[in-house]
Parts: C-alpha cells; sequence; structure tokens
C-alpha cells in the first residue's frame, strides 16, 4: 500500500495525537481535522474550544494541516435529542455509540471521501483486522482495559475498508510513552470522561440531571415492590435506569433492591430482588453487522467494560427492524432498554443492535 | 505548489509596503512613550498625533475626538459601553450587526432590531422603536457590513434619531467601509465612528473611536488617562503610525481602487452564478454594496467542505464569521436577511482588495467550478 491521503479525527486527546503520529511515520498524506459538535453553553466537553487548540497545536508540532468542522447541528439532531427523548421515556442511551454512527463514521467519514481522502484514521483503542475472505473485522484492543471495540460495534465493510485504527496494537502507557518521546502537548493529558455534552464542572448524575431538566420535565414517580404496593417515591423517574440499585433502597424491604422496571407513562417504578433482574431472553432491535447477519453461539457484551458472556442469537419478528433474541446461556441481568449489546466471535466484533 | 490566492480581505488586508516602512522606526530606533517629557517622548507624542491627524480627515471628524484603540471591536465596545457608561440608556441595533456591537448592545438590555432583505436596519422598525422605548441613548449602524458588504443608510437612521430620540446619538462601525467609501459621507449624522487599521492597508492592532464634539463617553479602560481620559495604556506607537499612513494611503486612491475591483467583483459573481449550476448571489440585485465581498450560495454543498477544496487549489476564502475554535458557525447576517438556513449552508465569501488580480479571479473561476462539482457528486 503506497502513500495515501488520510484524515485524522484528533479530539486533542493523546490517543488521536499518537494516531496522527502513526499515520505520518508510515508515509501517508495527513491532515488533522477536529469536530466542533457542542457549541452550547460547555467549554469544558469534549470539543471544547481547549481540546480543539490541543489538536492544533499538536498538528503544527507534527507539521501537517488542520481544520475544524462544525458538526453541532448534525450532533444535536441525531445525539442530543435522541439521548433526551429517550430518557423522557425512561430508557438509557449511548450517546457516544450514536455520536459514531452519525457523525464520526457517517459524517465525517462522507466528508473526507467528499473531499478526496482515501481513509480516515481515528485514536479508537481497537483494532480492524483483515479477514481471509478480504473483509475486515473491528477486533479487540491490545490494551484489554481500554479496549472500545464495544462503541465501534456498528461499523459495517463500508466503514471499515476505509478506517484505520492506529494505535489498537498499543497499551495506553505505550501511547503516552509515544507522545512523550515525540514531545506532545498532549501526553499526560487525563482521559475523557462521562458524556461530552454534560460539562465536568457538573459531572455524574447531578450534571445529568441538571442537563436533562432544561430540556424536559422529570416527573417525580411512585416506587412499587412487586405487588403493587408503594413503598417510596423517586424525584425523577426520567432518571431511573433499570436495574439501578442506589435510591432503591427503601424502608421494609429484606436484602438489596433493584429497578425491575421503569414506566414513564404512569411514572412508576418497580423494584424487586436481584433475582427478579436476571431474564432467560433478552429482544434486541436495530442490528447492524460487520459483514451481514450471524445467527448462532456469539459472545455478547452489553455496556462498555462489561464482561462478554455467552448466548445464542436467533432472528425474532421482523427481519425489517433489525430485531434479534439473544439467548442467554446462563440468565443474564436484564439489559436497559435503549443500551447497545455488541456481539463477538472471540475478538472480533459481528455487530450490534439495541436492546428493547 | 499551487498558485496561492488570498481572496479573505474582509477578514484583513496585508499592510501596505508603505505603511511597513513607516512603522520599523517605531519598533526599534524610537522607544519613546508617548506621556514622557523628554525629547524621544516628544518624538512619539508627534509621531501619533501626525496618525491622529490623519484618521481625523479620514473620517472627516477633528483630531481631538480620535480616540486610538486596539482596532475594531474595541471601538465598537467603547462606542456602546462608553455612551451608555455615561448616560444609562439602552441601545438600538439591527440584527445583522458585527458581534463587537450586537453583544454589547444586547448585554445592555437594548432593541435588536430585524434587517430587510438586504441586511439593512429595517427603517420602519427603527422610528417605532424610537417612538415606544424610552431611554434609548445610542443607535449603532454599520456602514458595510462584513460578510456581504450592503452598505447601511446611514443618513437615514441619523435624521430619525435627530427627529424622534434627540437625546441620542448615532455610532456608525465603519471598519468594513473605509477601503471604499469616503466615510465623511458614508456616516453622516453619526457622532462616533469606529475604524481599524488591518481592513485598509494598515496594520493589525490599530484602530480608533473617533467621537464628535461633547459626546460624554466612560472609559472602558482607566489608568493613567491617555486618549484624553476615554482610553487609558500606553498607545501602541508603531501600529498607530501604521494607521495613519494608510489613512493616507487610502484617502489618495480609495476611487480607482473601488472602480477596479467592483469589475473583478463582478466578473466573479457573474461567471461563477452562470457556469456552476445551483450557485446563486447572497445579496438581491440593487441593493448597494462596497466592491469588497463577491458573496454566493451553492446549493447542496457544504461551506466548509468548499473552503477545505479551495484551500486545496490555493485560494484562502471564508463562508461567514470564524468562532474561536476556527470552526464555521451559521451566519447571523445572513440569518437576519432571511436566507434559508439549508441555503446559507453553502455560502461562500470571497472578499477582494486593492491587492486583488485579474490573474486572482481567473484562478477561482478556472477552479471552483470543478470543485462544485465534485463535492455534487457526493451530496
Amino acid at each position: 500500500m503506497g502513500s495515501q491521503r488520510v484524515m485524522v479525527a484528533m479530539s486533542g486527546g493523546v490517543d488521536s495525537s499518537v494516531a496522527a503520529v502513526l499515520v505520518q511515520e508510515a508515509g501517508h498524506d495527513v491532515v488533522g481535522v477536529t469536530l466542533r459538535l457542542w457549541g452550547g453553553e460547555s467549554d469544558l466537553g469534549c470539543c471544547s474550544v481547549s481540546d480543539v487548540d490541543d489538536a492544533r497545536r499538536v498538528a503544527d508540532a507534527l507539521g501537517i494541516d488542520h481544520h475544524v468542522f462544525n458538526m453541532g447541528e448534525d450532533f444535536d439532531r441525531h445525539v442530543v435529542e435522541p439521548y433526551v427523548a429517550d430518557h423522557a421515556v425512561g430508557r438509557t442511551p449511548n450517546p457516544c455509540i450514536e455520536c459514531n454512527r452519525h457523525i464520526k463514521f457517517d459524517r465525517l467519514l462522507r466528508r473526507a471521501r467528499s473531499l478526496g481522502f482515501d481513509r480516515l484514521a481515528t485514536g479508537h483503542h481497537a483494532r480492524v483486522v483483515d479477514m481471509p475472505d478480504g473483509t475486515r473485522r473491528i477486533a479487540r484492543a491490545a490494551d484489554p482495559a481500554k479496549d472500545q471495540s464495544y462503541v465501534l460495534h456498528m461499523l459495517d465493510q463500508d466503514v471499515l475498508s476505509r478506517l484505520d485504527l492506529p494505535i489498537g496494537e498499543m497499551s495506553k502507557d505505550e501511547v503516552r510513552a509515544r507522545a512523550a518521546a515525540v514531545g506532545l502537548r498532549t501526553a499526560d493529558k487525563p482521559d475523557s470522561q462521562d458524556v461530552c455534552f454534560i460539562t465536568s464542572a457538573s459531572r455524574g448524575d447531578g450534571g445529568r440531571r441538571e442537563f436533562l431538566s432544561r430540556r424536559i420535565p422529570l416527573t417525580s414517580g411512585r416506587v412499587v415492590d412487586g405487588s403493587g404496593t408503594e413503598v417510596g417515591r423517586v424525584d425523577a423517574v426520567e432518571m431511573v435506569t433499570l436495574g439501578q440499585r442506589r435510591g432503591m433502597e427503601l424502608a421494609g424491604g429484606d436484602g438489596p433492591r433493584y429497578a425491575t422496571a421503569v414506566d414513564t407513562v404512569t411514572a412508576t417504578v418497580t423494584v424487586g430482588s436481584a433475582a427478579d433482574l436476571f431474564v432467560e431472553t433478552t429482544t434486541v432491535d436495530r442490528a447492524g453487522w460487520a459483514d451481514g447477519p450471524v445467527e448462532g453461539s456469539v459472545l455478547v457484551q452489553t455496556s462498555a467494560h462489561g464482561e462478554p458472556v455467552a448466548a445464542f442469537l436467533g432472528v425474532e419478528g421482523s427481519a425489517d427492524e433489525g430485531q434479534m433474541s439473544v439467548s442467554w446461556d446462563e440468565p443474564h441481568r436484564r439489559v436497559a432498554p435503549g443500551q447497545s449489546v455488541a456481539f463477538y466471535d472471540g475478538d472480533l466484533v459481528l455487530g450490534g443492535a439495541l436492546a428493547c | 505548489m499551487n498558485r496561492q490566492v488570498y481572496l479573505d480581505h474582509a477578514a484583513s488586508t496585508p499592510a501596505r509596503p508603505e505603511v511597513v516602512e513607516a512603522m520599523l522606526p517605531w519598533l526599534g530606533e524610537h522607544p519613546g512613550n508617548p506621556s514622557g517629557s523628554h525629547r524621544m517622548a516628544r518624538d512619539a507624542r508627534r509621531a501619533i498625533d501626525d496618525a491622529r491627524d490623519a484618521v481625523a480627515a479620514l473620517v472627516g471628524m477633528d483630531p481631538g475626538g480620535v480616540v486610538f484603540t486596539s482596532g475594531g471591536t474595541e471601538a465598537d465596545n467603547l462606542a456602546v459601553d462608553g455612551v451608555l457608561g455615561a448616560s444609562s440608556g439602552v441601545a438600538v441595533c439591527c440584527a445583522a450587526e458585527h458581534a463587537a456591537v450586537l453583544e454589547p448592545v444586547r448585554e445592555f438590555g437594548g432593541v435588536v432590531l430585524p434587517a430587510d432583505a438586504g441586511g439593512r436596519i429595517d427603517l420602519g422598525a427603527l422610528a417605532a422603536t424610537l417612538e415606544s422605548v424610552a431611554d434609548i441613548r445610542l443607535v449603532s449602524v454599520m456602514a458595510a457590513n462584513n460578510e456581504t458588504g450592503v452598505v447601511s443608510p446611514v443618513a437615514e437612521v441619523a435624521s430619525l434619531v435627530a427627529e424622534r430620540a434627540p437625546d441620542a446619538v448615532v455610532h456608525c462601525d465603519a471598519v468594513q467601509a473605509t477601503a471604499w467609501l469616503d466615510l465623511a459621507g458614508a456616516c453622516r449624522g453619526a457622532r462616533l465612528v469606529s475604524i481599524t487599521g488591518h481592513k485598509f492597508g494598515g496594520p493589525k492592532g490599530a484602530g480608533a473611536l473617533v467621537v464628535d464634539g461633547d459626546v460624554p463617553l466612560s472609559p472602558m479602560l482607566r489608568g493613567g488617562g491617555q486618549e484624553r481620559e476615554r482610553r487609558s495604556g500606553t498607545q501602541n506607537v508603531p501600529a498607530i503610525v501604521g494607521l495613519g499612513r494608510a489613512a493616507e494611503l487610502v484617502v489618495a486612491d480609495r476611487e480607482a481602487t473601488a472602480e477596479r475591483v467592483a469589475a473583478m467583483r463582478d466578473r466573479l459573481e457573474a461567471s461563477l452564478v452562470a457556469t456552476v449550476p445551483g450557485a446563486s448571489c447572497t445579496v438581491p440585485d440593487g441593493v448597494e454594496r462596497t466592491p469588497a465581498v463577491a458573496h454566493l450560495c451553492f446549493e447542496g454543498i457544504e461551506s466548509e467542505a468548499l473552503l477545505f477544496m479551495l484551500e486545496q487549489e490555493g485560494i484562502c476564502a471564508s463562508a461567514a464569521s470564524s468562532c474561536s475554535s476556527g470552526a464555521q458557525d451559521p451566519s447571523h447576517v445572513l440569518a437576519a436577511m432571511g436566507i434559508d438556513r439549508a441555503v446559507a449552508a453553502g455560502s461562500l465569501r470571497l472578499s477582494l482588495a486593492r491587492a486583488t488580480t485579474d490573474e486572482d479571479v481567473d484562478h477561482a473561476l478556472s477552479v471552483i467550478p470543478g470543485i462544485v462539482g465534485r463535492l455534487s457528486a457526493y451530496a
């Protein structure tokens, strides 16, 4: 493979900084791009002015061109608004995954292609591997603690054929050491945390509550046990996630209690024991595949840093909706509706879907 | 290396060689602080006072009214803050004004009026506001718009204000007009005028608010009392000398330059509209504007992609105003003109100046149709 034109998505963090270094060292014609996604009230999130400055200065140090693309309106439409709408109906969205699906690997990749770039590179901790049949797959990162393959589960061949993940073979320590060796200002920059459009000044539940309360009415609701008896109250049912324990430890119970159902229409949270959370089967929809639908025995991961567990994947209901059933080999904790589930064959990502 | 073509003069112009030459001694040889009393200080004082005379002549006001500032933003801010600070009222402006006016007007609880299809202040709305809102102390109107070059009816605004709100004064942001228009005419009736050097062949970092007569102005910067207590701080002598030289030069050749650049601007617009499918001129026909800007919208194209491709072909241009991160923000000026957001998303501002050549225009015309065609294919 000769020299190609590669766009590197640079967030201003250390991972994408080193990704740019590696692409450049491979002899490619590199341009760095930083997305401005959220101009709202925050100058603290992942695309703040200071992060754009970091990306620009890293690009300057490497001697590569750097551009800033404003995709704020698309980010609002495809990430922020659905995030709010999901919470309003008691679902548990993952905005990073929707940003990857709609912004980084759709809008940005299309932009890159229209501008004459052959490839897009990002600083995700995951690998892109070539299969014997010529197709490609996302595989887990060399650094298991930093693996981000889960948030890339939606990438298909159209994307994978044009994608490079240069730091996927490196541990985080190696990435930082490399950045320091090259003298990059981002070498010691802390990892980004949490949802980028919720200000870091008020991270955690407080920040999320404040963010949502400015966009949707938060409803106080009843907490009932399995028999329908009211055992307490919550001040915002939209903030409760299925399986949540915090705030559910109420008088009269024996042992820990968890949210087992969230109904925003009647403003009711049902609680039960840990055992009530376990199910044999989970239905998912909006399935997407790396290279066509897969059925049969797979490993399933249901959260960013969750353990993969064995299950049998079968088609269910309407194929148009991408609906599938995940039959767990061992009973599994229920997955909150709206959460992503990623399907693996060993370390290889097969695809993913959203829990119903 | 591709041919490099600079078509972003509304953002900043190159300093003219005579300007650079005039500035250089004041960077090294002559260190005096104009507020001092010895010979070298007096030399510096004389240099900035010569510049003061030149700026006063440029604007058509008295040299005593010239307050040197760090540039257009400070001059605009000082006009709003300074007048309202001295009189405790509110200000009025149009939604298409520069942010350096809009922000302080809003901050003081002022009135932001709608624009007409050309982006000019709606005179009917202004008349009604002058009648209905008490305590209006300032009406700010730009001589020419920074994004489109559209010329505002400053004299009409001034006579409406004189008639209906005699306690108010008119401020004119002439930053984008200086290179093109006789400011005495373009700002007629305004008692405060903002200019900045780097929009007409002067250096960055020097501008002025020129104040007529005894308009009370409370200072934003306080300290040593420079600029007749209206702007404390040691004057930026080299840049002010450059500003003064640029003022002399622009007056001398403004008319001829405007005529030549207008012809190039017209050729750019006419040719692009004729050869590029989906291209249209942003400013409606018949709206008076300076020769500065060829402003177009390309249907189905995104400005950022267009600018990226233009840069690949050696052309530096812009779309709307840039935000601090360097990303392109949707234009508040086009929004005020009532242009659909989807149309405005494909806007392009090619801004010309004295340094622009026919070859620059030829190069732009040779590459833009192909770029738009390529991007359309991916849309």
